[in-house]
C-alpha cells in the first residue's frame, strides 16, 4: 500500500460519511422549547426522604460555589436527602458532561447544576431527565427545554431598584450621583441602568441627580481610573453605584485612599471577601449582592419538590422551601430567589465568598 | 514467556483488573450497557486522534496542535452554518482545512528540518488563535437534531455509540497501514533509524508529511464529533486535549523516541484511561484526587514500557 492510496482512503471514507442531502440552517427546523410534563403536579405530596441529589457546580474548589454547596447542604440535611458534591476542576463548556452522565448512571433522583455552557450540556441534561432525573439549574441556566426549573438569583428590577435606594440612603437623599459600570455593551448592565433610570424619575428620589454614566471596562485599573475622573469632573459628586464586583472594589480601593473618603459614597453589587476591609475602614456604607447559599438552598427544595411530584415545572405552580417560604414558579420554569441580601458592618463578618 | 511480557499484555490484564473490580464496587453499574455508552462517548474524540498521532510519534516525530486543530474545525463548522452553508458542503470542508494544518505541521517539519515539537507548539497556539479569530467568544448551537442525536443516542438495537464505530472503521484502516503494509514498515524504518531508512530508499519527509495530514485530517474529525456531540461550537473546545491523547498513546506502549508501539497497545491504552477515570468519577472519587491519578498514570504510562523491555533483555 503506497502513501497516496493510504491517504486517499482515509480521506475518502471520512467525506463518504459526510455526504447525503442538504441541511442548511434554514432548512433545519428549530427545536420547540419549554418541558413537557405529563404528569401532573400534587401540591399536598410530602417531600420525600432520602432523595439522592447530585450537585453539579460551574466548577469545583470555586469560593463562590463553595458558599452555594454549603447552602445545598444545609437543605439536605433539613429534608433528609443524600446531597452529593462533585464537579470538574475546570469550568470549560463540557467538562460538566461527563457528571451529569454520571448522575444518570447512578440513579440520582435530581440534578441541581449550574451550566458552564447553556447548550453543551443540553443533550446530557435532556438524557438525564429521560431517565427520570429531575433537573435544577441555579445562577447560570442551561437550554430551557433541558431543565425543569431555573433558580435565578434576581430580577433586574429588583438588582437595580435596591442599589438606587442604597445609595439614595448613604448620602441622605439629595445630592448628584454616578454609575461606574462594566462595559457599555453588557446586557445585563444596560437593563438595570435602564431601571435606575426609571427609579431616579420617581418621586421619592427627586433630590438625587444622575450626572454622568463611566465604563470601566471591567478592567481593575480602567475602573480604579474611571472613578478617579468622574470625581474630578464633578466636584459636587456624593454618591458612585457600581453594579459590577469589578468596578465596586476599584472605586472603593480608590476612595479608601483618597481625601474623599467618607465624603463621597459608594455603593454597588460585590463580594464579601472583597469588600470587606472598605466596609470596614468606613469607606463604603452597604453594598449589595444575592446570597450564594441561599441559591443553593433553594435550589435543592426545588429538586427535592420536582421529585416528590408536589411540582411539575409548570407555571404557576407554589411550593415551600424551609425556611425561605413560599416561592411560585414564574415563566418559562423560572423561579426567582428574592431580592439581593445588602451587606453592612454588622453582617458581613457572617459571609465568606 | 518473552510474549508474556509484552507490555500489550500488561495493558489487557490492567483492564481486566479495573473491569473486575468495577464491576465488584458499583455492584455491576459500572460494566452495564448504560455506563459502557458513556464510557465509550468520553473517550471517543480521543480514539480517533489516537489513531494518526500513534503513527506519528512511532516515526519519531510529535503532533501538539491536533487539539487546536479540533477547536479550529468546531469553530468553524459553527461560522460556516451561521453563514448559512449547509452541513453536507461544510464536513468535507473543515476536514480538507484539518489536513491543511496538518500539512502546514508537515512541510515546517519536513521542507524546513524544524523539530516537530517546537513547531507544533507553535501551531498549537496559532491554531487555537485562529479559532477564536473565526468564533470570538460565541457558541453556535442551533444544528439540527438529526446531527446532535449522533452524539446521545447508540447505534439502534446496541449500546455502542456512533463516535466508536466510526473510530473502529478508522482503526481498521490505520491498523492496516501501520501493520499491514510497506508504508507501516518505512514508518516503524523512520522512527527507528531515520538515516538508515533514507539511504535504503524509503521516501521519508514524504511518508513523513503524509502523517501530519493525517494527524490533522482526523483532529478536524473529532472536532465534528465534538461539536455535534455536545451540540455546541465553540472556538475552545477541546482545549489541553492533546495531552490526554499523548498520554493514551504512550500509555500504551509508543515509544516516545519512535520506532516501537501498536496500535492494539495504543487503543488499550486510550481504554485504560478513560475506563479508570470513568471508575473513579462513578465512585465519586474527588477532582484531586482523579488528578493525581491521571499523572501518577502518565509516569507509569513512561516508566512501564522501559521495565517491561528491560525485563524481556533479561529473560532472553
Amino acid at each position: 500500500m503506497n502513501t497516496r492510496l493510504v491517504l486517499a482512503l482515509v480521506m475518502s471514507g471520512a467525506v463518504a460519511l459526510t455526504a447525503c442531502g442538504g441541511t442548511t440552517k434554514d432548512s433545519s427546523s428549530q427545536q420547540t422549547g419549554g418541558a413537557t410534563n405529563a404528569a401532573k403536579a400534587d401540591p399536598n405530596a410530602p417531600l420525600k426522604e432520602g432523595l439522592k441529589i447530585t450537585f453539579l457546580p460551574k466548577q469545583v474548589n470555586n469560593p463562590y460555589f463553595t458558599v452555594a454547596q454549603k447552602g445545598a447542604e444545609q437543605a439536605g440535611t433539613a429534608i433528609k436527602a443524600e446531597v452529593k458534591p462533585t464537579g470538574p476542576s475546570d469550568a470549560a463548556a463540557s467538562s460538566q458532561v461527563t457528571y451529569i452522565n454520571t448522575a444518570a448512571q447512578q440513579k440520582q433522583n435530581a440534578l441541581v447544576i449550574s451550566a458552564n455552557d447553556a447548550n453543551a450540556v443540553a443533550p446530557a441534561l435532556k438524557s438525564a431527565r429521560s431517565q427520570g432525573l429531575k433537573v435544577v439549574t441555579f445562577d447560570s441556566d442551561a437550554a430551557p427545554d433541558a431543565r425543569d426549573v431555573f433558580i435565578n438569583q434576581a430580577t433586574s428590577n429588583e438588582i437595580a431598584a435596591g442599589q438606587v435606594k442604597l445609595i439614595s440612603e448613604a448620602i441622605g437623599g439629595t445630592g448628584e450621583i454616578a454609575i461606574l459600570s462594566a462595559t457599555p455593551n453588557a446586557t445585563n448592565q444596560n437593563a438595570w441602568i435602564e431601571v435606575m433610570k426609571t427609579e431616579l424619575a420617581k418621586p421619592e428620589y427627586a433630590g438625587l441627580k444622575l450626572v454622568e454614566t463611566a465604563y470601566g471596562n471591567d478592567d481593575d485599573q480602567t475602573s480604579f481610573q474611571k472613578t478617579q475622573g468622574l470625581l474630578q469632573a464633578h466636584p459636587n459628586l456624593k454618591g458612585i453605584i457600581s453594579p459590577t464586583t469589578v468596578g465596586v472594589a476599584a472605586a472603593a480601593r480608590y476612595l479608601s485612599s483618597s481625601e474623599y473618603k467618607g465624603k463621597v459614597q459608594l455603593t454597588g453589587l460585590g463580594t464579601p471577601n472583597q469588600m470587606r476591609k472598605f466596609v470596614q475602614d468606613g469607606t463604603v456604607k452597604s453594598f449589595a449582592l444575592w446570597d450564594p447559599s441561599k441559591l443553593g438552598y433553594l435550589a435543592v427544595y426545588t429538586a427535592a419538590a420536582l421529585a416528590s411530584g408536589q411540582i411539575t415545572g409548570a407555571e404557576g405552580e407554589k411550593f415551600k422551601a424551609g425556611d425561605l417560604g413560599d416561592y411560585t414558579i414564574g415563566a418559562k420554569g423560572e423561579v426567582v430567589l428574592g431580592p439581593p441580601t445588602v451587606f453592612t458592618k454588622d453582617n458581613i463578618d457572617k459571609f465568606d465568598f | 514467556m518473552r510474549n508474556l511480557l509484552r507490555w500489550e499484555t500488561a495493558l489487557v490484564f490492567l483492564l481486566v483488573v479495573v473491569a473486575l473490580t468495577g464491576q465488584v464496587s458499583t455492584k455491576g453499574s459500572f460494566l452495564d450497557g448504560g455506563n459502557l455508552f458513556y464510557l465509550g462517548l468520553d473517550i471517543g474524540e480521543i480514539a480517533l486522534i489516537a489513531l494518526p498521532l500513534t503513527l506519528v510519534i512511532v516515526a519519531g516525530e510529535i503532533d501538539l496542535s491536533v487539539a487546536s486543530v479540533l477547536g479550529l474545525s468546531s469553530a468553524l463548522i459553527g461560522w460556516l452554518w451561521n453563514a448559512g452553508w449547509s452541513l453536507e458542503t461544510i464536513l468535507p470542508t473543515v476536514i480538507v482545512v484539518g489536513a491543511v494544518c496538518g500539512a502546514f505541521n508537515g512541510l515546517l517539519v519536513t521542507r524546513l528540518g524544524l523539530p516537530s515539537l517546537a513547531v507544533t507548539i507553535g501551531t498549537l497556539a496559532l491554531y487555537r488563535g485562529l479559532a477564536l479569530v473565526v468564533l470570538g467568544d460565541t457558541a453556535v448551537a442551533d444544528f439540527p437534531a438529526s446531527y446532535t442525536s449522533f452524539g446521545t443516542t447508540p447505534l439502534p438495537g446496541t449500546d455502542i455509540p456512533y463516535p466508536i464505530v466510526l473510530a473502529a472503521i478508522l482503526a481498521i484502516l490505520f491498523g492496516i497501514a501501520l501493520h499491514a503494509s510497506s508504508f507501516g514498515r518505512s514508518v516503524y524504518a523512520i522512527g527507528a533509524n531515520e538515516e538508515g531508512a533514507r539511504f535504503s530508499g524509503i521516501r521519508v519527509k514524504r511518508i513523513k508529511l503524509t502523517l501530519f495530514v493525517l494527524a490533522g485530517a482526523v483532529a478536524a474529525i473529532a472536532g465534528i464529533v465534538y461539536t455535534f456531540r455536545f451540540s455546541s461550537a465553540r472556538a475552545d473546545n477541546g482545549v489541553g486535549l492533546e495531552l490526554a491523547v499523548v498520554a493514551a498513546v504512550l500509555l500504551g506502549g509508543v515509544s516516545i523516541f519512535g520506532g516501537k508501539g501498536t496500535l492494539f497497545g495504543v487503543l488499550a491504552g486510550v481504554l485504560l484511561l478513560g475506563g479508570l477515570r470513568n471508575l473513579l468519577i462513578l465512585q465519586d472519587t474527588s477532582t484531586e484526587v482523579l488528578t493525581i491519578v491521571t499523572g501518577l498514570l502518565l509516569l507509569v504510562s513512561v516508566l512501564a514500557p522501559s521495565i517491561t523491555r528491560t525485563l524481556r533483555k533479561a529473560t532472553t
